[in-house]
């Protein structure tokens, strides 16, 4: 069970209180109309699926219920970061550099 | 090849076991080849079988980063059945399942495909519904899948609770009686055995560090820890790793790679005949010919690349099997493991062209991989070979995506109302 | 006094005997004792067979690693389980243990025979015969290969004990109670951190146990023990025996399993049987120690031949002698310790015979003036004896050539291969090893998690290496959580290192092919079988133990992984590292899956949800059904009806007067704020701007994808606040997915969420009399058709209580549906089932629900829909609102497969020859296909509609909108059904009943 840093709740709890939410930093197009089928396809379906850090979402569904963003590395597991839904993706290097 | 049967055994064991050779060479890599398939576990080890036997090309590589047979082929629950709803599915998975029937005769190898039958429980009056559903377009499919009261299911597997009292009662079951099990390693083991023999070269621990592309888009072949390996056509069989390789190439996949965890008990005498999933509890159980229980459990809920996994979900499984199966409480866990299954938006397996000319891709197996892997290997050989679909692999493009034509395994089990 | 127990010695109570059976024989042990040291104490080595070639085996080891003495344990009906290791099975009163893989008996098993046949058996024999012909697999191989296999037989009846699970935080969790653990808790308890030390013997010590003689700071190692275990306590650590760390999960998660009541002889009742610990540590300290090897050589698995460390054992803390006359083949000091202590309890040691050409001398000297005999530079090439070892024949082993043999007469013998780190759990953090060339032992190496590891863990030996080194990693682990304390060091006199020499098998002048030189044993896995495997082109350590089975036995490679990798590494011409070591899986050791599973079972499994009214409707003789957490009232059934009965009274009952339905599991979210009108605009498929307060919609939800994902009514109770429904399993997603939008993709809309599911209870009345019915009770409403028409909402008082009354219907009658405050719910039922008397009112159940809807046509998603159903396909496009420019999933429709002719769409159903048809029953347009058919849909819902005389049913089929009065079969298995496709509104079409 993973440790998670909630942005919003600065506490770090368990995994069981948080939902996944997939990759981040995907925003829903203004005008998804305007795109073509492919275009919308990459939206819909397309992910990064990183094999080490990997930007990506996480709602702390049984606490205070906000989606936030982490960056995670996908081969330890390890969260380098959590981070406000909105806010800037912080850079991996000087995250990994910190560790 | 040296031929296998009960004649040779005996001959070797009077001469101590000195004389049996190996069963694959370990290659290096050759500076070009034909065809480069990425992967060594069951479907590209059989690809390259496939390819060799039946369109007659053998300057075919295998590479894997690990050793053949390492990864999703060896940690899975070998749990082998067709009954799928989708005609597309139960075409290929059916396919597979003709295929599995006579693949240690095709081999030379036993990989002890057992129909013991696979039972899937109805727990509540959507179970039903979906299960009468994929037993009445089995049957039109001509694949074989029946309903059991809860009674018959009972009698087919006595350790079965079917008391109503359960918190998740049975009502029923679908069995299909040509489904089983099979032996992991063996399928790896037969496949490259046999490829091996045609002339495919396997060279394990060479890890592809890309897919290189010439001018024209094409594929030109795949840099390697061990040099670049010049190839008109690269297949990407890698499972969890295939949105990492198919990157190098450019091409981006609808991809996410998740861990899957299975566990299994203390070796015991006979006492599980058959294959039990229960989807509601999120239950798979069988019993091995060594005597163990091998349950599989379902995906963590984070993408991940660990084959590791957490405590809670195991537990969650084991539950569950307690829940259908109370006999088995005071039964001991051996060991669990973990791998990592590549999933797509819907659950469906993609095989075949990609954009890329020369570049053919299988993957998206996600739980299922095992049991598709003849059928899989086998179409996929056909696709790269002739550059065009197999009618069997035809929907299962990357294309659909892009038009919609979903073939939605997971949407079609729907969910409770 | 049992014959081989000694007075005076071993941790056992002479006072206390405790009686046992085995195999239906009575024995008496000591408190204290294991099952295995109590046999012993009785000279019984002979308590298992192996899983193969069923040859006799005793215990090799006097701990969890057991490999060989595994029984059976009972106590009393549900109470049995298989596998137990004798040697880590603590005597209780009363206990029954029995052997197992054997027919007809322990000392006479049939199996054997295979034993005679071992040169067929050879690894992977069976991927290579079995194969002809093709049917006999299965029906002949196959069940003869299952039958032979397995170990004990499984537990037959339902496990009558309980489990428990609990949650501990630490800041420190040390793992391993011997020297070294107990030096790293002290030092981090008296930081002040919060400790926890777990050890999965009966007792701290570990192998302090079994070296008396050792003396620490000026004592016996016992009283040193004795006073440290004290401190500990006193410094509040928290110490837990039998608990067994086994898995180590991501960032310090432990799980720790602690066994309660198996060791007691009157368990004490409501005690759970074990107990799983989901330890979450700051720091993690590895003190687990090192296991000790066996060597591999013909015959090493007889009865009586053991670890020379597990004989020490067996004496030290058990007072058991393991024989009369002991023989010692080693390649490593610690048995010479073990031979020394044997013989100054006065049993015989009658050779030491050593691989190694050079002794220390002081070990040679000492061994000598104890009258042993020293044989260095010598191999073992066999033993003797049938189920109990009688002689092992040693030769001299001169510049590699194998001298002659010569039998030493023994009754145990003792085996040293030297030690190993224990590195389980470390690699299950994936933990990086490192090769030690010096030592050729695997260290850990690169952390992945906070851990610490102290002692022989990391391949210190001695105990003054490992108190100080433990009393280090104490330090550095609060260090590591930000605080101090002091280091602790410890005065050890009689200290025992060792070093020895790393083996492949053992030389031998028999012929290679015929040694039956074990390395697993319990998968009865040779020395032989190993280099067969290479020979066979087995490289990777991975492939070697697949094929062979080394390592996969219940010892989980404790006994085998790293004689193997030697032995495999040997024949591939590697250094070990090259190829490789299995990963080590959890647990640690075997684990009762009712530890895992805990509380979750029978009525606990997961929860169940249950409405406020729900207790009426078991009063009332409702069947339930489960309908995802929740329970719902089926149907109610009435004297002796059957199902079909009591829903066809249900249904006439409302359809001829008025019914009520208990509806509270309905999903329900307000949607408030400035900005509600459009967020809803945006997330469901209808338009909302125009629909005034106090009316309500039938609302759709896609997915982003185009497919259906929910569907209810919602009504607007004032400008900036819509009350929404959703399915009942379909809340928790629907609620998830507005918020996921809300925050992350809409945050500039001023918008609240809700769920409010269980703050409302809902009753709705349907029928012709239904505002007959609650317009007594309803206060401040004029619900007459002009001021509260069809799809009206409104805020009243209904029965005195505060409500939010709806006219809808999911019936096609005039239909009201009443929400009140959850803990009115059942007082509001009772009222409206009092006022409906007059009006024969029928309380009635899901299934009534579901038949009504479908003779209207009114859909379920999830069982009309099954996600891949577009509005257009569900013939819903009159819900879309066209001119919006953007909603949740309308792009998604525009795509080509959605557009594309000959989509399956939904239709109505009617059988010609007026028979049901089977939900999910599948249909073709050409009846005279071959198999496979080409299928154009499948049937959706079916019941028999007693409105309309007749059955019903729904289906989606291909262009089916194009297809109305068309006829389709369904062929079924005993005969093609023909039918009509019709409009999905059976009954009343007009829809003038809900204006009623």
């Amino acid at each position: 069970m993973l440790l998670i840093h909630c942005p919003y709740c600065d506490e770090t709890l368990p995994e069981a209180e948080f939902a996944y939410a997939g990759e981040a930093h995907i925003s829903r197009p203004a005008d998804p109309m305007a795109l073509s089928d492919e275009e919308w396809r990459d939206f819909l379906f397309i992910r990064t699926n990183a094999r080490g850090p990997h930007y990506e979402r996480w709602r702390h569904i049984h606490g205070c219920g906000r989606f936030f963003n982490a960056l995670r590395d996908t081969v330890s597991d390890r969260f380098l970061t959590t981070y406000k839904a909105g806010e800037e993706r912080p850079a991996e290097a000087k995250l990994e550099a910190a560790e | 090849m040296q031929r296998f049967s009960a004649m040779s055994l005996l001959k070797n064991a009077l001469s101590g076991h000195k004389n049996w050779r190996e069963q694959w060479p370990d290659s290096q890599p050759k500076a070009e080849y034909d065809v480069v398939i990425v992967g060594a576990g069951g479907h590209g080890l059989g690809a390259a079988y496939y390819l060799a036997k039946e369109h007659g090309i053998t300057n075919v590589a295998v590479i894997d980063k690990g050793w053949l047979g390492g990864g999703n082929t060896g940690r899975n629950t070998t749990i082998i059945r067709s009954n799928y709803l989708y005609d597309e599915s139960a075409r290929l998975y059916d396919h597979a399942l003709d295929l599995w029937e006579n693949l240690s005769q095709e081999l030379n190898y036993n990989v002890m495909y057992s129909k013991r039958g696979v039972m899937m429980l109805a727990h509540n009056v959507h179970d039903v519904q979906s299960f009468q559903r994929h037993i009445h377009a089995n049957r039109l499919n001509g694949v074989d899948n029946r309903w059991l009261s809860k009674e018959e299911a009972k009698a087919f597997c006595p350790p079965l609770n079917i008391s109503p009292d359960a918190r998740y009662p049975v009502m029923g079951a679908a069995l299909q009686m040509r489904a089983g099990t099979a032996r992991h390693d063996a399928v790896a083991w037969g496949y490259a055995r046999a490829a091996a023999a045609r002339g495919v070269d396997i060279i394990q621990n060479c890890p592809v560090i890309a897919i290189r592309r010439g001018p024209d888009g094409a594929v030109q072949g795949v840099d390697t820890a061990k040099g670049f390996i010049k190839a008109k056509k690269v297949a990407v069989s890698a499972a969890g790793h295939t949105s990492v390789v198919m990157d190098s190439a450019g091409v981006r996949m609808p991809l996410e790679s998740f861990p899957l965890q299975a566990l299994v008990s203390e070796p015991v005498k006979p006492i599980f005949p058959c294959v039990v999933m229960s989807n509601t509890v999120h239950a798979y159980i069988s019993q091995s010919d060594k005597g163990e229980l091998v349950i599989g459990s379902g995906t963590d809920q984070y993408t991940s690349y660990s084959q590791r996994g957490g405590l809670p979900l195991i537990e969650h499984t084991v539950a569950a099997i307690c829940e259908v199966f109370p006999i088995f409480n005071r039964m001991r866990m051996l060991r669990k493991w973990g791998g990592i299954v590549d999933v797509t938006p819907d659950r469906s397996a993609i095989v075949g062209k990609t954009p890329v000319k020369g570049l053919y891709v299988n993957c998206g197996w996600g739980t299922g991989g095992f049991k598709a892997t003849p059928g899989a290997a086998h179409t996929l050989a056909w696709t790269v070979a002739k550059d065009e679909p197999h009618p069997i692999n035809a929907p299962f493009t990357l294309e659909r995506f892009t038009t919609g034509r979903l073939i939605d395994e997971a949407a079609a089990a729907a969910v409770a109302h | 006094m049992s014959r081989y127990r000694i007075p005076g010695m071993g941790r056992v109570d002479p006072a206390k005997p405790v009686s046992f059976t085995f195999d239906g024989k009575p024995y008496t042990g000591l408190r204290g004792d294991t099952v295995a040291s109590a046999l012993l104490s009785h000279g019984v080595h002979l308590m298992g067979r192996s899983f193969k070639y069923h040859r006799p085996r005793g215990p090799v080891t006097a701990g969890s690693e057991e490999p060989n003495a595994l029984i059976g344990t009972s106590r009393g009906p549900g109470r049995f389980e298989p596998n137990t290791r004798a040697t880590v099975q603590e005597l209780r009163e009363g206990l029954q243990a029995e052997s197992q893989n054997k027919f007809p008996s322990l000392k006479f098993d049939i199996g054997a025979v295979n034993d005679r046949a071992y040169m067929l058996f050879s690894a992977g024999f069976y991927y290579k015969t079995f194969m002809w012909p093709r049917s006999f697999w299965d029906k002949v191989y196959e069940p003869f290969i299952r039958a032979a296999a397995g170990l004990g037989k499984s537990p037959t009846e339902v496990d009558p004990d309980t489990y428990a699970h609990r949650n501990l935080h630490t800041d420190v969790l040390v793992v391993g109670g011997g020297a070294a653990g107990i030096q790293a808790a002290l030092v981090a308890a008296k930081s002040g951190a919060r400790v926890v030390l777990v050890d999965e013997n009966p007792e701290m010590g570990g192998s302090l146990l079994s070296d008396p003689a050792v003396r620490i700071d000026g004592r016996g190692s016992w009283a040193w023990l004795a006073e440290q275990l004290s401190q500990l306590r006193a410094a509040g650590v928290t110490l837990m025996t039998r608990t067994t760390a086994i898995g180590y999960y991501h960032q310090n998660f432990v799980g720790l399993v602690e066994r309660v009541t198996d060791h007691l002889d009157q368990p004490p009742s409501g005690a759970p049987r074990e107990r799983m610990w989901h330890v979450r540590a700051g720091q993690v300290i590895l003190a687990q120690g090192a296991l000790e090897k066996p060597l591999v050589f013909d015959g090493n698995d007889r009865p009586g031949v053991m670890l020379a460390g597990a004989a020490q054992t067996y004496l030290n803390r058990y007072g058991v002698k393991v024989g009369d006359n002991a023989a010692v083949v080693t390649s490593h000091d610690s048995a010479w310790y073990a031979a020394f202590d044997l013989v100054d309890a006065g049993a015989r040691v009658s050779a030491i015979a050593d691989t190694r050409d050079h002794v220390r001398t002081d070990l040679v000297d000492a061994a000598r003036k104890r009258g042993i005999e020293v044989l260095t530079s010598h191999t073992a090439t066999a033993t003797y004896g049938r189920l109990r070892v009688k002689a092992v024949r040693v030769n001299p082993v001169r510049h590699g050539q194998v001298g002659a043999g010569r039998k030493i007469a023994c009754d145990v013998l003792l085996i040293s291969g030297g030690w190993t780190p224990s590195l389980h759990l470390f690699s299950h953090t994936k933990g990086s090893l490192s090769w030690d060339a010096e030592s050729r032992t695997f260290l850990p190496n690169h952390k992945t998690e906070a851990c610490q590891i102290a002692g022989a863990g990391r391949g210190l030996w001695g105990y003054g290496p490992a108190l100080e080194d433990g009393a280090r990693a104490g330090l550095a682990a609060v260090e590591a959580l930000g605080r101090t304390s002091e280091p602790l060091a410890a005065r050890v006199e009689g200290d025992r290192p060792g070093t020895g020499a790393i083996q492949t098998e053992l030389p031998t002048d028999r012929s290679a092919g015929k040694a039956k030189a074990f390395v697993d044993y319990q998968n009865d896995v040779t020395a032989k079988d190993i280099r067969l495997a290479v020979r066979e082109g087995m490289r990777s350590i991975e492939h070697v133990k697949r094929y062979t089975t080394n390592g996969m036995a219940t010892d989980q490679g404790k006994m085998s992984n790293i004689n193997g990798l030697m032995i495999a590494a040997d024949a591939l011409g590697k250094e070990p590292p090259q190829v490789g070591l299995t990963t080590f899986r959890p647990p640690y050791t075997p684990t009762s899956f009712g530890a895992f599973a805990g509380y979750h079972k029978g009525a606990t499994f997961e929860l169940t949800r249950k409405t406020p009214i729900d207790p009426w409707a078991e009063a009332n003789g409702a069947v339930f059904e489960p309908v995802s957490l929740w329970r719902r009232a089926w149907y109610f059934p009435k004297g002796t009806e059957d199902m079909h009965a009591a829903v066809a009274r249900e249904c006439r009952a409302t359809r001829a007067s008025a019914g009520m339905f208990d509806a509270s599991t309905l999903g329900k979210i307000e949607v408030a704020g400035p900005d509600a009108t459009e967020f809803m605009n945006r997330m469901y498929t209808n338009p909302w701007t125009k629909l005034a307060p106090g009316r309500c919609r039938y609302g759709l939800l896609l997915g982003e994808d185009g497919f259906i994902r929910d569907d209810g009514v919602i009504g607007r109770l004032s400008q900036d606040l819509f009350h929404v429904t959703t399915t009942t399993g379909g809340a928790a997603r629907v609620l998830n997915m507005m918020e996921d939008y809300l925050q992350t993709e809409w945050p500039d809309l001023n918008v609240w969420l809700t769920s409010t599911t269980e703050q409302w209870a809902t009753v709705a009345v349907n029928g012709p009399n239904a505002r007959k019915v609650i317009a007594p009770l309803v206060e401040g409403l004029d619900l007459s058709d002009e001021t509260f028409p069809h799809m009206s909402v409104a805020e009243c008082t209904v029965a005195g209580l505060p409500a939010r009354l709806f006219r809808i219907s999911f019936t096609g009658e005039l239909g009201f549906e009443i929400n009140v405050p959850s803990r009115h719910g059942l007082a509001l039922w009772k009222a409206i089932h009092q006022a409906g008397q007059p009006y024969d009112i029928c309380p009635y159940g899901t299934e009534t629900m579901h038949v009504l809807r479908a003779e209207k046509g009114y859909i379920i998603v999830g069982q009309d829909t099954d996600g891949t159903v577009t509005p257009q396909d569900a013939g819903l496009d009159w819900a879309v609102g066209k001119a919006k420019k953007d909603f949740v999933g309308k792009r998604s429709l525009q795509r080509p497969d959605i557009v594309a002719p000959n989509r399956k769409q939904l239709v109505g159903l009617l059988t010609e020859d007026g028979t049901k048809l089977e939900e999910g029953a599948q249909i073709v347009l050409d009846p005279n296909q071959t198999l496979p058919m080409t299928m154009a849909g499948h049937v959706t819902s079916s019941y028999d509609s007693t409105a309309l005389g007749r059955p019903i049913a729904m289906a989606v089929i291909t262009g089916g909108h194009g297809r109305m009065g068309e006829t389709v079969h369904i062929p079924m298995p005993n005969g093609t059904v023909k039918a009509t496709i019709t409009s999905t509104n059976f009954y009343d079409p007009e829809g003038e009943r809900l204006k009623a």
